[in-house]
């Protein structure tokens, strides 16, 4: 059973003619996703004991298109996301203490206590922000790509957005920008078929979200968003043209999300149980790229077990970094609110 | 732009200097910093936004402006508050420039003065320049700045002559956003105007000067910040004040004054604040309607002689 609208899922990753995976890369992406999945687990159990009380929007079952899509990404290179954007910050490496602190808005969070999960940013690491208003970060991706053509500095920009977000007029002018102007940056469409309750299907008219590439003549490719060698492979086609002026791309990643849109939110049966249990038994990115890894001798499973052991060691040691942060004070917010007139030109900056 | 290769200008109808704030600066600057754009006025406050996280400093020309309305997210969700709550990890040097095209019978949806609705928004400094100098000096500290800046430039204004030489003395003396001026020295009425509203105040200055009432007109010319300190020591010295502000008069720029004012120096006024602005009515088609709605000479008058007609010295 696949969620209505998505294409069949491939019965094999790496359908799509993917390059080798040697055992490092495989170590990579199995870390990566493993991380995520480390990171968001802890969420989940945090907010049951309610030590976090916001609102968190889990990337659990997202994460092979989310590590697939950072991997050929250099650390110079920009991302910008949405609500759900726990994944993309620890897929491009931002360390995951002030991440977890940041949930927990303590001063030592990555935003200062200022932003909390729909708002990180981690300019070290081209993470220029994730916004909580649906599309809304996407035309920033495209002005950061712009930036990286004026400055000829040969950076690449991608955009995470979810399929809620085709909706959105600005993204449309986004796609028209980039189109336009050729610029380096890649749409990447996370489609885990549901905009909250509503089924992407019943409110979208197109059936495929990368059709919205085509009409601004951007190239546009759908890919099983569970494999993570497809994302990965996809996405590095994409690099490379951008990198080669060859303008943007529109990636969409057919994926699901295991939990409720907002963890904890108590949402009415807008979908089975059984759609729901069949993509966590059949279709978890992470089981299937293991026992792909175990197949063609990558990784033993004691390998793999011990890879996720690490990531949960992490995430550990997260919390406890969390835990020794203070609350910020108000003179952080004020420094939040403007620069100061004494900001040198040429200050921090993301370049 | 001469003096910084990160600075660039995009926005609608530049390249063919459409509205006159571009004048030969395709030829002059090339085809990568003077950019014209699709009509998306969403999309580029994005992409200035973008553009500045990563160390440009665009300056966005959306020519008229309700057209800011079309990018209402963009500018309040993401220009104003992406520094804060990315907790101030980049600075965000971008100017959004765009005109009140009101009093020129465009009708209701290219008339507006929407400077006190971004007012409310922090985030955003604001400025209204009310002469040719100003807005030179004004716009030129708005691009240096490093935060976001809106600029409302006041069409009342264009075609009204004024100096542009700009001396060694202006620039050392620097624009500085948030500082007000003194602009007609004066000890009977306080006039607080901004863009169109000054030009007033002066008319106003001179017909009373005739009944030996001497007027002090100050020049906010940026809304946000707002000089608090010299509104409110300039009115406790005065006493009898009117604000005159284009802008619609329910939360216009005029209301946050007085109400500064009351909260601040009560003690020190001897009359109630007077506000000249416009009524909450859309500007009309018709010409001659809609020049009853905006601060007039006359209103502006009405408003000083109310203010001077509970002095005791000056009973009518």
């Amino acid at each position: 059973m696949s969620t209505p609208g998505q294409a069949s899922p491939a019965e094999t990753l790496g359908s799509g003619g993917a390059a080798a995976v040697d055992p490092p890369e495989a170590r990579t992406l199995l870390r990566g996703m493993c991380l995520i999945r480390a990171f968001e687990s802890r969420v989940k159990q945090l907010s049951d004991l309610g030590e976090l009380t916001a609102a968190t929007h889990l990337s659990i079952g997202h994460e092979a298109t989310i590590v697939g899509a950072c991997r050929p990404l250099s650390p110079s290179d920009y991302v910008t996301g949405s609500h759900r954007s726990h994944g993309h910050l620890i897929a491009k490496g931002s360390p995951i203490g002030p991440l977890m602190a940041e949930l927990f808005g303590r001063d030592n969070g990555v935003c200062s206590g200022m932003g909390g999960s729909m708002h990180l940013a981690d300019t070290s690491v081209g993470c220029l922000g994730e916004s909580a208003i649906v599309g809304g970060s996407v035309p920033i991706a495209v002005g950061a790509a712009f930036s990286a053509v004026y400055r000829d500095s040969g950076q690449v920009a991608l955009a995470f957005f979810g399929d809620g977000a085709i909706g959105e007029g600005v993204v449309h002018e986004s796609l028209n920008y980039a189109a336009v102007w050729k610029l380096p940056v890649i749409f990447l469409c996370e489609n885990n078929g549901y905009l909250v309750s509503v089924r992407t299907t019943d409110v979208v008219a197109a059936k495929h979200l990368a059709d919205f590439g085509r009409p601004y003549g951007i190239p546009a490719v759908t890919v099983d968003g569970q494999d993570v060698i497809a994302v990965r492979d996809a996405v590095q086609r994409a690099v490379e043209r951008a990198r080669d002026d060859g303008g943007p791309t529109f990636i969409e990643a057919l994926t699901y999300r295991f939990e409720e849109h907002a963890y904890g939110l108590a949402s009415p049966d807008y979908r089975s149980a059984e759609e729901v249990e069949h993509w966590r038994t059949t279709r978890d990115p992470i089981t299937l790229f293991r026992a792909y890894c175990a197949e063609r001798g990558l990784l033993t499973n004691a390998e793999a077990d011990e890879i996720a052991r690490d990531c949960e060691r992490q995430v550990d040691e997260a919390v406890v970094f969390a835990g020794a942060g203070q609350d910020p004070s108000m003179e952080t917010a004020r420094f939040a609110m403007f620069a100061p007139a004494s900001w040198p030109p040429g200050g921090r900056r993301a370049t | 732009m001469e003096q910084d290769p990160s600075v660039f200008l995009f926005g609608e109808d530049l390249r063919a200097n459409v509205f006159g704030t571009s004048p030969g600066f395709a030829a002059r600057f090339g085809d990568m910093r003077v950019r014209d754009i699709p009509l998306s006025e969403a999309g580029a406050v994005g992409l200035a936004v973008g553009a500045a996280m990563t160390g440009l400093r665009p300056i966005l020309d959306l020519t008229i402006s309700s057209f800011l309305y079309c990018a209402a997210d963009q500018l309040i969700s993401h220009l104003a508050k992406a520094r804060f709550v990315h907790g101030g990890q980049y600075v965000l040097p971008v100017v959004v420039r765009t005109a009140c095209f009101y009093s020129g019978s465009n009708g209701a949806q290219h008339s507006d003065r929407p400077y006190p609705m971004f007012a409310g928004v922090p985030g955003l400094k604001i400025v209204v320049p009310s002469n040719a100098l100003d807005a030179y000096l004004l716009l030129k500290a708005s691009i240096e700045e490093d935060n976001p800046v809106l600029f409302f430039e006041d069409v009342t204004l264009r075609g009204v002559r004024g100096r542009v030489e700009v001396t060694d003395e202006d620039l050392a003396s620097r624009a500085t956003l948030g500082e007000a001026k003194v602009v007609e020295a004066g000890d009977d009425v306080l006039v607080i105007a901004i863009g169109g509203g000054v030009a007033i105040g002066r008319q106003v200055r001179e017909l009373l000067a005739a009944e030996q009432v001497s007027v002090e007109v100050l020049d906010l010319r940026t809304v946000s910040p707002l000089d608090r300190d010299l509104i409110c020591s300039e009115a406790a010295r005065i006493g009898r004040v009117v604000v005159v502000d284009p802008a619609h008069e329910q939360c216009s720029v005029a209301s946050e004054v007085a109400a500064l004012l009351v909260e601040e120096i009560f003690d020190s006024l001897q009359a109630p604040v007077r506000r000249v602005c416009t009524p909450n009515i859309h500007p009309p088609f018709n010409r001659a309607l809609e020049r009853q709605l905006y601060p007039s000479r006359d209103g502006v008058l009405r408003a000083a002689r109310s203010v001077l007609g509970s002095r005791s010295d000056r009973e009518p």
